[in-house]
C-alpha cells in the first residue's frame, strides 16, 4: 500500500490519473473502517486532507458550493439556512466525532445507499462537480447514483465539490434507526418545499439500491398543491392529500430484508416520515406565508 | 441509602474512616482518568510479535484439508500452527466440559471457530499470512434449534460425548436438562379459576465489554510461560491452559492486567492457550488483540430461548401451579450451559410462592454461536418470561398487577420449587411497593426547554422522526430472583493473604488475592474491609496473579460475598495474631490486654470501652504478621435429576423496576424515559459502587429490551451482525435516568450481611420495559428484543 | 513510511509506518502512548477519541499519515492541555466567561463530592477538572470508555460551560459506556461544570 499525500488540487488530479484505482480519504469514516476490518486493501491511498479548498463553501448566488470535505458539523452550525434538509441529515450523521471528519464528498464517493447526505441532496436538488485531469463537469445528483455503491464517477475523476439549490422554502430530513444516537439508517426521508417554482421534492434512502427520489409522489403533490390553491392560499393540506403522498412515497421503495430492518417496515416508515415531514414543512410554509401576509 | 433492617452487629471497624459503608473512592480511578492503567491489550514488550487466528467462514463443516506453507513462507511469519502441532495429547478445554478443541480437529462445528495461528512480526503481516491459510471444507448440515438438533437422524453435534450429563438427557445434541416438580401442576390446574398460556422468545445477547479479548505471552527461561491476561477468573484458566501446552500449574505465571469489562463473557478462554502457544513455538513474547469484529466470535454470549409457560390463578389471585420449558441454544460448545440451565430451571417461577410447579429446562447443542455465561445467567430468560405471564395473569384475574405480584410475593421462609427454604430477608413486595412509590416523571418533557419540540427527549432522538406525533407512554413493572454465588454443590471458595506491617512509620496492610477486578469495584471494597477489620488508614491492594491461591470467578454476583469474605477472615486471622504479639510484647503493661475484647482502630490497640492500650507501630515494630486463607460459604447441594429438588443455592439476589417509556406509534420507535430500581443489597459496603452497578445491569436490560440481538442466518449458522454497526448497545441518549432505592436487610450468613448485587438488576429491567411497550402499544410482545417492525406490524 | 507530529505538545516521529495503520495504532503501539483505547475500531464507540488540531476524533478512523504535521491531545496530555488552557484564560475548562444558563445547581452536582481516603495509585498527579469530576462521582469502572468521554466531555465543556442534560447526552452520544448506565458519567460533567462556574 502507498500512502498518497498531494498538496494541491492538481496534484491531487494528477495522481488519481496515474492511479486511478488509487482510494481517496478524507474524514476517513468509510475508508478506515474497510482497512481496520481488513475488508479492503487498496494499493494506493489518496489522503485529500491537505487540500485546504476542499474544506470551504461558497454561499454566494443561487447555490452554495460545498467543498467536498467539509465537515458535518460545520455544515449543521454554518449552513442551516441555505441548506436546512442536509444541515438536519448531517446533525443525524453518527457521532460528533464522525461529524467531525466526515463530509459529503465521502457519502457520495461511498455511494452507499444508507449515507445520510443524499436524501437531502436529492430533495433540494444538487449538483455533483467532479473533476479528472481531462476536465471538470457537473453531475446532476439525479444522475450520480448508478447502483448499489457505484456512482457516475469516472476512474480518474474525484469530487471537489457539491453544488446544492440554497433553500427557497422549508425543508426537512427525518430518519429511521434503532438507536437514538449513533445509528445507521434503517431507511431515511428528505422533502423541500421549492415555493418559488412551486414544487416539491423528495429523497429516500436506505430502501432502494440507491437513493430515489419518490417522483410519482412530487408530481401528486405538485399537482394537489397547485389544484388546490395552496401555494396562495396557505390552507391545511387535507389528510387525504398528506396520505395519498405518503402511500407514492412508499410505493417508489424497493426495499430489502436486512440485519437492520424489514423491507415491509421499510415501505411503511418511509410513508409515515412523508406524511409528518410534510406536515412539518408545510406548517412552517404557512407559517411564513401568513407573517408575510401579515406585513403587507 | 434507604431503610437499614437488622443491622449485623459490627464493633471492629467502626471508628476507622474509609472503611465499609463508605463511598471511598476507587484506589484505580487516577490511573484510569489519565490512561495510564495498563489493560491486557495495552501490553508492549520488547522484540514482541502478533498472533492472528484464522476462523472458520462456516458454521459445521468437515475439513479436508488445511495448507499452510504459503503462510509460512510469508516474510516476518515466525509460526504458523494447526491442531496437528498442538504440544500434547491435551487438545481441548471447556469451563465444565472438555469438549472445545484449541484448535479445530476434523470438523467446524460454528461460525468463526478457530482453525489456525499465525505469530509474525506486524498484525498486518500476520492478518495477511492468515489469509494465505488453504482450508478446504466440505460442508455438512447446520444443527440450529431443537427442531433440527432431536430430528430423526440429526447429525450428532459432538459424537462419543463421554461428559458426566450425557447419562441423563434424552439426546446426545441436548448438553443438560434439569427438570423441577414440586406438588402436582396437573392437579393444581384444575383448582384454578383463570389460566394463562405463553410462548416468549429471548434473543442472543452479547456482553459487549469495550475492551477487547488481549494479552501478551512472554516465554520464561525456565521453559515457562508468564501471561498478562484480561479474565474473570485467573485459576480457572490456568487449569484449562497448563495441561494444553504440557507444563505443570507453576510454569504458567499468571497476572491480571486491566480488564476493560466482562459481564460473563471473559469466563471462558478466548485467546489464552493461542498467545502462549506462540510464544513458547517461537521463544519471543506474542501479543494476541481480538478486534471488535472478531470479539463476536471470539467469547460466548447470552444462550437465545425458547419460553413455553403456564400460570393458574384463583379467583382471589393466588398462583394456583406454573408448568414451563425452557430450551436453551447452547450452541456448538457447552461452555457453561449446564449451570445456566440450573438456574433457570430453580429459578423459572420467579420470586413467588406456587407450591405446584412443573418445570423442564434444557440446553441444546447446534452449530450456533458457542452460548455462556452473562450476567444473570439463565435467570434472565425466565423472568422475561414469568414477568409477561404475571401481567396476563393478574389482567385475567381483573387485579392491579403490581398488587398481584405483591400477593404471591416469597418472603423470608418460603418454599423456593426446588424445596429450599429462603433463609434470610427477601422483600420483594417491599420492593415493588418502593418503585411503585418513586414520583414519576413529568409527561411531554420533549416541550419543556421550548416551543420547538426537543428531538433528543422524543422517540427516535437526533433522527428527527416525530415531534410528538404518535407518541404514547407507557408503564410497567417487575421483580425477579437471582442466585448469588455458584450453587448445586459447586466448591465455591476464595483465598486472601493478607499482610500487616510498619512501613515508614505507619501500620500498612497489604492485601492480595487473585480477584479478578473488571470494573465493579472489588479492589476498592477490599481496602475498605481491610481498613475496618485492622483500623489501618494506609492498604495496598497487590495486583492479582496466580502466585495466591483461586479467589473464584468474578461472576455470579459473587466477589464482594465470597472474596470479600475471604479478605474479611484473613484480616480476621492477623489481628488475632496481632493482638498475640500484643499481648506476648505489651501484656504486662495493662490488665486490659488479657481481660477485654481489644479492637484495632485508627492505628492503635483498643478495648471495646475505647481505651487506648498501645500503637500499632509499637506492638509491631519490624514485625511482619501475614496470613493466608480460603474462606468458604454454606454448602450447597446438587438438584436432583428427576425433580430438581435440593437446596442448591446460597443467596438470592432481589430487585424490581419499574420502566417508564414512550413509544413512537407509528414508527415503533421507543424512548425509556425513565428505569427506577429498588434493590435490597443486604449491606452497601461502597454506596457510590452499588448504586454503579444497578445503574449497569439495568442498562443492559434495557439494551436486550429494545436493540441488542445477534443475529444468526437459520439457513447457515452464521452470524449477520458481528459489528457495532449493526449490534447496537445504548447509548448516553437511549439511557434513561436511573433513581435508585437501595434497601439493606441485612443476610446474617453473609459477610457484614451483605448480599451479592451485580446481576439482580439485569433481570427486571428487560420484562419492565417490555411491559411498558405492552402498556403504551396494548400490543401483546412475546420476544425481547422488540424491534420496530413488531410494534408496527411489518416484521 | 515516516509520520511525525505533535503529541501532548511533544513533537512525535515515527517510522517503518505501515500505510494502513490507524493513528490510534501509531499512538498505543509506537509512541508509547495507549491511553486512547481500541474498543471498535470502527468510529462506534469514541474510546479513541482524542482532538486532532482541537477537534475531538476517532483516531481509528484517521490514517496515520494523516496526522503528518498535526497536533494531537490524547487523555496522557490532557491534564496539561487544561491546565495550559487555565493560565491562558484563567479557566480548567476553558469557557468560564459565558455566565447563566440551566446547568445542575452546586448541591446537587457535590452530592458525590465525597473525597477518598486511599488513591494509593496514582497520588498526587495533578489532573484536569474533568478528570477529578469522573473519579469523584463513581463515572468510572472498567474504565476503557474513560478517557475518550473526558476528551468528548472536556472539549464540550469547552464549548459550552452550562450544558442543559441534553446538551451533555448529545456532545457524548458517540461514546460508549458498558459499565456505568451513564449515570454517573451525567454527575461528573454535571459536577465538572458546577465547580467551573463556582470557580469562576
Amino acid at each position: 500500500m502507498d500512502f498518497l499525500r498531494p498538496a494541491s488540487w492538481e496534484e491531487a488530479l494528477a495522481a488519481k490519473a496515474e492511479h486511478p484505482t488509487a482510494v481517496p480519504i478524507a474524514g476517513g469514516t468509510d475508508v478506515m473502517v474497510e482497512i481496520n476490518f481488513d475488508h479492503r486493501r487498496p494499493e494506493y491511498l489518496l489522503d485529500l486532507t491537505r487540500i485546504g479548498e476542499l474544506g470551504e463553501w461558497e454561499a454566494g448566488g443561487e447555490s452554495v458550493r460545498l467543498g467536498a470535505s467539509v465537515p458535518y458539523t460545520r455544515i449543521m452550525e454554518n449552513l442551516r439556512r441555505e441548506l436546512p434538509g442536509l444541515a438536519l441529515a448531517s446533525h443525524t450523521v453518527a457521532s460528533p466525532q464522525i461529524r467531525n471528519r466526515g463530509g459529503v464528498g465521502g457519502n457520495l464517493g461511498t455511494a452507499s445507499p444508507a449515507g445520510d447526505a443524499h436524501p437531502a441532496l436529492l430533495a433540494a436538488g444538487a449538483e455533483v462537480e467532479a473533476e479528472s485531469v481531462r476536465g471538470s463537469r457537473l453531475i446532476p445528483i439525479d444522475d450520480f447514483y448508478t447502483g448499489v455503491k457505484r456512482n457516475a464517477l469516472a476512474p480518474d475523476e474525484l469530487i471537489r465539490a457539491v453544488r446544492i439549490k440554497k433553500a427557497d422554502g422549508p425543508q426537512q430530513f427525518s430518519k429511521v434507526g434503532t438507536r437514538n444516537a449513533m445509528v445507521i439508517a434503517v431507511c431515511a426521508f428528505g422533502l423541500a418545499l421549492h415555493p418559488e417554482t412551486r414544487t416539491v421534492r423528495t429523497g429516500i434512502g436506505s430502501a432502494a439500491p440507491t437513493p430515489v427520489r419518490a417522483r410519482a409522489a412530487e408530481e401528486f403533490l405538485n399537482a394537489a398543491l397547485d389544484e388546490g390553491g395552496f401555494w396562495d392560499n396557505g390552507k391545511i393540506i387535507t389528510p387525504s392529500v398528506a396520505k395519498q403522498f405518503a402511500t407514492l412515497c412508499s410505493a417508489a421503495c424497493n426495499p430489502i430484508d436486512d440485519v437492520r430492518g424489514t423491507a415491509s417496515y421499510r415501505r411503511h416508515a418511509v410513508g409515515v416520515m412523508a406524511r409528518r415531514t410534510l406536515t412539518w414543512t408545510w406548517e412552517s410554509y404557512r407559517g411564513t406565508a401568513a407573517r408575510t401576509e401579515g406585513v403587507a | 441509602m434507604g431503610t437499614t433492617g437488622t443491622p449485623t452487629n459490627i464493633t471492629q471497624g467502626s471508628g476507622t474512616r474509609g472503611g465499609i459503608g463508605e463511598s471511598t473512592l476507587r484506589p484505580d480511578g487516577t490511573l484510569k482518568v489519565t490512561g495510564e492503567f495498563a489493560y491486557s491489550s495495552d501490553m508492549w514488550h520488547e522484540d514482541m510479535l502478533w498472533g492472528q487466528i484464522l476462523r472458520s467462514t462456516v458454521a459445521h463443516a468437515e475439513i479436508v484439508s488445511i495448507d499452510t506453507a504459503e503462510a509460512l513462507a510469508t516474510p516476518g511469519v515466525y509460526a504458523v500452527m494447526t491442531y496437528d502441532d498442538l504440544p500434547t495429547e491435551v487438545r481441548h478445554y471447556g469451563l465444565e466440559i472438555q469438549d472445545t478443541p484449541v484448535l479445530a480437529h476434523g470438523k467446524v462445528r460454528h461460525h468463526g471457530e478457530p482453525v489456525a495461528i499465525v505469530a509474525a512480526d506486524h498484525p498486518e503481516t500476520a492478518r495477511r499470512a492468515a489469509a494465505k491459510i488453504k482450508v478446504e471444507y466440505r460442508e455438512l448440515p447446520v444443527i440450529t434449534d431443537e427442531a433440527s438438533a432431536t430430528a430423526p437422524g440429526a447429525v450428532l453435534v459432538h459424537e462419543g460425548r463421554t461428559d458426566h450429563h450425557i447419562g441423563h438427557v434424552p439426546h446426545p445434541n441436548i448438553v443438560h436438562r434439569q427438570p423441577i416438580v414440586r406438588g402436582d401442576a396437573g392437579q393444581a390446574a384444575l383448582g384454578a379459576d383463570f389460566v394463562v398460556r405463553g410462548e416468549y422468545t429471548f434473543g442472543m445477547q452479547d456482553q459487549a465489554f469495550l475492551g477487547p479479548e488481549s494479552g501478551l505471552a512472554v516465554p520464561a527461561e525456565d521453559g515457562g510461560v508468564e501471561l498478562y491476561i484480561a479474565t474473570q477468573w485467573l485459576h480457572s484458566d490456568l487449569r484449562q491452559i497448563a495441561p494444553v501446552l504440557g507444563l505443570p500449574e507453576d510454569k504458567v505465571r499468571m497476572t491480571l492486567s486491566g480488564v476493560g469489562g466482562a459481564f460473563g463473557g471473559r469466563e471462558d478462554l478466548s485467546m489464552q492457550i493461542h498467545a502462549c502457544l506462540l510464544a513458547l513455538r517461537t521463544g519471543k513474547p506474542v501479543k494476541i488483540v481480538y478486534n471488535r469484529f472478531e470479539s463476536f466470535f471470539g467469547h460466548v454470549h447470552r444462550h437465545p430461548a425458547k419460553l413455553t409457560y403456564e400460570h393458574g390463578a384463583t379467583k382471589d389471585g393466588r398462583l394456583t401451579h406454573v408448568k414451563a420449558r425452557i430450551v436453551l441454544d447452547g450452541g456448538a460448545y457447552a461452555s457453561a450451559s449446564p449451570a445456566v440451565v440450573g438456574n433457570a430451571s430453580s429459578l423459572g417461577i420467579g420470586p413467588y410462592v406456587v407450591d405446584d410447579v412443573d418445570i423442564e429446562a434444557i440446553a441444546l447443542y447446534t452449530n450456533n454461536p458457542p452460548c455462556g455465561a452473562m450476567r444473570g445467567f439463565g435467570a434472565v430468560q425466565a423472568c422475561f418470561a414469568y414477568e409477561a405471564q404475571m401481567d396476563k395473569l393478574a389482567d385475567a384475574v381483573g387485579m392491579d398487577r403490581v398488587a398481584f405480584r405483591q400477593l404471591n410475593a416469597m418472603e423470608q421462609g418460603s418454599l423456593l420449587p426446588t424445596g429450599q427454604r429462603v433463609d434470610s430477608p427477601a422483600p420483594v413486595a417491599e420492593l415493588l411497593r418502593r418503585v411503585k412509590a418513586m414520583p414519576l416523571p413529568p409527561e411531554r418533557q420533549w416541550l419543556s426547554a421550548g416551543e420547538d419540540a426537543d428531538v433528543r427527549q422524543l422517540p427516535g432522538g437526533l433522527s428527527n422522526t416525530t415531534h410528538g406525533e404518535g407518541v404514547v407512554r407507557g408503564i410497567g413493572y417487575a421483580v425477579g430472583i437471582k442466585n448469588v454465588g455458584f450453587s448445586e454443590g459447586f466448591d465455591d471458595y476464595s483465598t486472601a493473604r493478607v499482610r500487616m506491617e510498619v512501613v515508614g512509620g505507619v501500620p500498612v496492610a497489604t492485601v492480595h488475592t487473585a480477584m479478578a477486578e473488571v470494573g465493579q469495584g472489588g479492589v476498592t471494597v477490599h481496602a475498605q474491609i481491610a481498613r475496618t477489620e485492622l483500623g489501618v488508614a494506609q492498604v495496598t491492594i497487590q495486583p492479582a496473579d496466580t502466585r495466591v491461591g483461586s479467589a473464584g470467578s468474578t461472576s455470579a454476583s459473587r466477589q464482594t460475598y465470597v472474596t470479600g469474605g475471604a479478605v474479611k477472615n484473613s484480616c480476621e486471622l492477623v489481628r488475632e495474631k496481632v493482638l498475640e504479639i500484643g499481648r506476648r510484647k505489651l501484656g504486662t503493661y495493662h490488665p486490659a490486654w488479657a481481660t477485654a475484647e481489644l479492637l484495632l482502630e485508627g492505628g492503635k490497640v483498643v478495648t471495646d470501652g475505647g481505651e487506648v492500650l498501645a500503637d500499632l507501630v509499637d506492638v509491631l515494630e519490624d514485625e511482619a504478621v501475614e496470613v493466608e486463607a480460603e474462606w468458604r460459604h454454606r454448602p450447597t447441594e446438587p438438584f436432583d435429576l428427576r425433580t430438581g429438588q435440593g437446596d442448591g443455592h446460597v443467596q438470592y439476589s432481589f430487585a424490581a423496576h419499574r420502566a417508564v417509556v414512550e413509544v413512537d406509534t407509528e414508527l415503533g420507535l421507543v424512548k425509556v424515559i425513565e428505569l427506577a430500581c429498588a434493590q435490597d443489597v443486604g449491606k452497601a459496603l461502597n454506596p457510590l459502587s452499588v448504586v454503579g452497578q444497578i445503574q449497569g445491569g439495568t442498562t443492559q436490560g434495557l439494551g436486550v429490551a429494545v436493540m441488542e440481538e445477534i443475529i444468526v442466518d437459520p439457513k447457515t449458522a452464521k452470524v449477520r451482525n458481528p459489528s457495532f454497526t449493526d449490534y447496537l448497545i445504548p447509548t448516553i441518549l437511549d439511557t434513561p435516568t436511573i433513581p435508585v432505592d437501595v434497601l439493606e436487610l441485612a443476610d446474617d450468613h453473609a459477610p457484614y450481611g451483605l448480599r451479592g448485587i451485580g446481576e439482580a438488576p439485569t433481570l427486571s429491567s428487560t420484562p419492565a420495559v417490555l411491559a411498558a411497550i405492552r402498556n403504551a402499544t396494548g400490543l401483546q410482545l412475546d420476544r425481547t428484543p422488540v424491534r420496530p417492525e413488531h410494534l408496527t406490524g411489518t416484521a | 513510511m515516516r509520520v511525525s507530529f505533535t503529541v501532548n505538545g511533544r513533537r512525535q516521529e515515527a517510522d517503518d509506518v505501515w500505510e494502513g495503520e490507524s493513528l490510534l495504532y501509531v499512538l498505543r503501539e509506537r509512541l508509547g502512548l495507549p491511553g486512547s483505547k481500541n474498543a471498535c475500531e470502527q468510529g462506534e464507540c469514541g474510546s479513541c477519541t482524542v482532538r486532532l488540531d482541537g477537534v475531538p476524533v476517532c483516531s481509528c478512523l484517521v490514517a496515520a499519515g494523516q496526522a503528518e504535521g498535526r497536533e494531537i491531545v490524547t487523555v496522557e496530555g490532557l491534564a496539561d492541555f487544561a491546565r495550559q488552557r487555565s493560565e491562558h484564560t484563567g479557566c480548567a475548562t476553558g469557557a468560564c466567561n459565558s455566565v447563566g444558563g440551566d446547568g445542575i445547581s452546586l448541591d446537587e452536582a457535590q452530592r458525590w463530592a465525597a473525597k477518598g481516603q486511599d488513591s494509593q495509585t496514582g497520588e498526587g498527579a495533578e489532573l484536569s477538572p474533568v478528570q477529578q469530576a469522573f473519579i469523584d462521582a463513581g463515572a468510572v469502572q472498567c474504565g476503557f470508555c474513560t478517557p475518550g468521554l473526558l476528551i468528548a466531555a472536556d472539549e464540550m465543556l469547552e464549548r459550552n460551560p452550562n450544558p442543559t442534560d441534553a446538551d451533555i447526552r448529545e456532545a457524548l452520544s458517540g461514546n460508549l459506556c458498558r459499565c456505568t448506565g451513564y449515570e454517573k458519567i451525567m454527575d461528573a460533567v454535571r459536577l465538572a461544570a458546577a465547580r467551573q462556574s463556582e470557580a469562576v
